[in-house]
């Protein structure tokens, strides 16, 4: 089953390649992988997105607390929450198929944000599922290269993760 | 205060309490060396290899109970040290490791003896530092003692930079005295209601079964261990890195359990009906298959690594917690509770155990032409009394040792059980004698493993450490020999090493005393003699039977219960 994993981590130097090098040492998959500061800039927010049966992701995240530098680990499965993720699309686009594209990036709530003569570059937010999709809807329109940030996931609710006390 | 780096590093260790790093120099950490020269309280042990050090700090360290140090130099040093820290980190070792780097100038210009040090050895250590400066030197050592010391112990390694160390820098200096880390933070305590749990399963057991590993000695939990096991009067089995913790020559005590455990301990496993694990994690040496891994069992695990529960058999009372404080709760559960409630099941379950032990798994075909290497194992428990530290290498002396010398006290028997290391038997002994001179510390090895590390002889004379070497030489692999008589029709791949040194000429070639000793009768006289000379390091060198096997076994992918008796 896939998982978004939430980590809270020190900011340090290599921080991210000890999560990168776990993961390959223990033959985990790794589906996506997103890590940027946080309001707290002792923090960096790393979001994952992996996929195993329970007494995998249990280990993964047993195995990730057990890192010295993660402050938290959270299974976003465990809450609600909601997941989002950023995709820039560049998409040869002559002729009819503009009109086309463009219609399709209005349908998924998206936006054109690049133009040339012979392209659109359209950007789209949305829960992984969704981008896919669009990718499916773009049926024979030519791609000529995809960006995707990887998933994003936040708790609903007004509660945050917390930073233990020292 | 004002001091530079390199005497930072040296007030750290006086701090901590350090006595000895074991090390050697080189142009990343001179510094270093000049600031340790310039004192008296922290000693340096020289070796010979970058990986002797590292085993020898860790030999320290398995038996003290306190971090072993090393310090090595950028490049070459480090990596000859990976192997050292690797095996640590299998087994739960605190060490703390200093490693010497470039000027943080030329970090990643490929400059010379320079390697990614923290890179190269993230996936073997429990945390890894890098200084990149001065003032934070203080607080990482702090860290790193902590970090190495605290919780599941484990391997520390610190990078230092040589700008670091400039003794011309020179910048205020404190030792913090304490240390808080939000991200670090091990659980000591065990869920109380879990403990509760845990000692109803465990009082109303029928076929209870007592198994423990590394972690009762690591944690100094050997006498609430043995207090526990005696007031419930339930069988128990130890894993290889567990051996010590509990009397091997009570009654109680099974044996080994595992790959080559004993048959009593293992169809104890089997059948039991309550498995009580203490410190042990279930390694695939000690499971076999995991299919058919206590299939009646109940299963309470405690351990202070929370990754270690449920990794490889899913448990059904978990604590998290430190063995020490856990076994202390339990005790007193157990005494409120009148201890074992189950009279007449126990007995019967006994009666079985006895069964098992009657079918004396251990027994060999004694010969009077060839030395069998377990009689040497024997011999060697007689004539220290049981009371030597021994260290192996790796391979079947490795598992003789563990079979025939009866470990009564925790921390003697000190192993690569993890790794599997061939060369860590010399060095690890060597720190073993550094830490108590006036004990007797033994080396079991084989001709193989000991030519992995013999550069260590040297070493030994610089330091008058008079270890006693027991080298079972069978001229093979012996393991490596065993697997392919019994998996690969007997084809000796690679496993029979066509020319060996004259080990007595070696032994005597580094100032020391060897002996060749090719008779059964000769072996007990040979040990007491080379045991005599209190002031010599004595290298056995004795001419075993090549085809000896170690018996019992489980073969792998089969069932504890499946074992191969002689």
């Amino acid at each position: 089953m896939r998982h978004i994993i939430s980590i809270l981590m020190e900011n340090e130097a290599g921080a991210l390649s000890r999560v990168a090098g776990l993961f390959s040492a223990r033959g985990y998959n790794i589906e996506s992988l997103c890590v940027a500061p946080t309001h707290d800039e002792s923090l960096s927010r790393l979001t994952l997105v992996t996929s195993g049966d329970e007494q995998v992701i249990e280990q993964i995240v047993k195995q990730l607390n057990k890192l010295i530098d993660v402050v938290k680990v959270q299974d976003m499965a465990d809450t609600a929450h909601i997941e989002r993720e950023l995709m820039l699309v560049k998409l040869q686009a002559f002729d009819a198929v503009r009109e086309e594209v463009y219609r399709l990036a209005d349908i998924f709530r998206g936006q054109v944000i690049d133009v040339t003569e012979s392209s659109y570059t359209v950007q789209l937010v949305g829960p992984g599922s969704k981008l896919d999709a669009f990718i499916d809807a773009l049926g024979s329109i030519p791609v000529v290269e995809i960006v995707r940030s990887g998933a994003l996931g936040i708790s609903r609710g007004p509660r945050g993760m917390l930073v233990p006390e020292v | 205060m004002e001091l530079s780096g390199g005497q930072i590093l040296v007030e750290c260790l006086k701090s901590e309490g350090v006595d000895t790093v074991f090390g050697y120099p080189g142009g990343a950490v001179l510094h270093i060396y000049d600031a340790l020269y310039q004192q008296e309280h922290v000693n340096h042990v020289l070796v010979r290899h970058e990986q002797g050090a590292v085993h020898m700090a860790d030999g320290y360290a398995r038996a003290t109970g306190k971090p072993g140090v090393v310090l090595v130099t950028s490049g070459p040093g480090a990596t000859n040290a990976v192997t050292g820290i690797a095996t640590a980190h299998m087994d739960s070792i605190p060490l703390v490791v200093f490693t010497g780097q470039v000027h943080s100038a030329l970090i990643g210009n490929d400059a010379f003896q320079e390697v990614d040090n923290v890179g190269i050895t993230r996936p073997c250590v429990k945390h890894n530092f890098m200084v990149k400066d001065v003032r934070d030197m203080a607080e990482t050592i702090k860290k790193a003692f902590y970090v190495a010391t605290t919780g599941r112990p484990g391997p520390v390694v610190v990078d230092i930079p040589k700008d670091v160390t400039d003794p011309k820098v020179k910048v205020p200096f404190e030792y913090p005295e304490k240390v808080a880390m939000r991200s670090y933070q091990p659980t000591e305590k065990g869920h109380s209601g879990q403990i509760r749990k845990a000692v109803d399963l465990i009082v109303n057991a029928e076929r209870p079964m007592i198994y423990t590993g590394g972690g009762v000695i690591l944690g100094r939990a050997a006498d609430e261990l043995t207090h526990f096991t005696r007031k419930l009067g339930y069988p128990i089995t130890q894993t290889l890195m567990g051996l010590g913790a509990y009397p091997a020559n009570d009654k109680q005590f099974l044996g080994m359990l595992g790959m080559h455990g004993t048959y009593e301990a293992n169809m104890g496993m089997h059948h039991c009906d309550v498995l009580i694990a203490i410190g042990a994690r279930f390694d695939d040496r000690v499971t076999g298959d995991l299919s058919k891994f206590c299939p009646h069992a109940k299963i309470v695990h405690v351990d202070i690594d929370p990754s270690s529960i449920s990794k490889n058999v899913i448990v059904d009372v978990p604590i998290v917690g430190a063995v020490k404080s856990v076994l202390t709760e339990m005790i007193e559960l157990v005494n409120q509770a009148g201890g074992a409630k189950k009279t007449k099941e126990l007995e019967s379950w006994w009666d079985q155990i006895e069964q098992w032990r009657g079918m004396k798994c251990l027994e060999y075909k004694w010969s009077d032409e060839i030395i069998k290497p377990q009689y040497v194992v024997q011999k060697l428990w007689e004539v220290t009394g049981g009371d030597a530290f021994v260290t192996s290498d790796v391979g079947q002396h490795q598992m003789w040792a563990a079979q025939y010398y009866g470990f009564n006290k925790p921390h003697r028997w000190i192993n690569s059980g993890g790794l599997g290391t061939m060369g860590f038997g010399l060095p690890a002994a060597l720190g073993a004698k550094w830490a108590f001179p006036d004990e007797e510390v033994a080396c079991v090895t084989g001709e193989g493993s000991i030519q992995m590390c013999s550069q260590e002889l040297s070493t030994a004379l610089q330091y008058q450490l008079p270890i006693k070497i027991v080298s079972l030489n069978n001229g093979y692999l012996g393991m490596v020999r065993q697997w392919q008589e019994f998996f690969y029709s007997g084809r000796y791949a690679m496993s029979y090493m066509e020319s060996l040194p004259d080990f007595v000429k070696l032994a005597e070639s580094y100032g020391h005393v060897g002996m060749r000793i090719e008779k059964p009768s000769d072996v007990e006289g040979a040990l007491r003699e080379a045991f005599a000379m209190k002031d010599r390091l004595v290298f056995m060198d004795f001419q075993t039977d090549p085809e000896e096997n170690v018996y019992p076994m489980v073969p792998a992918g089969a069932g504890l219960n499946e074992m191969i008796l002689l």
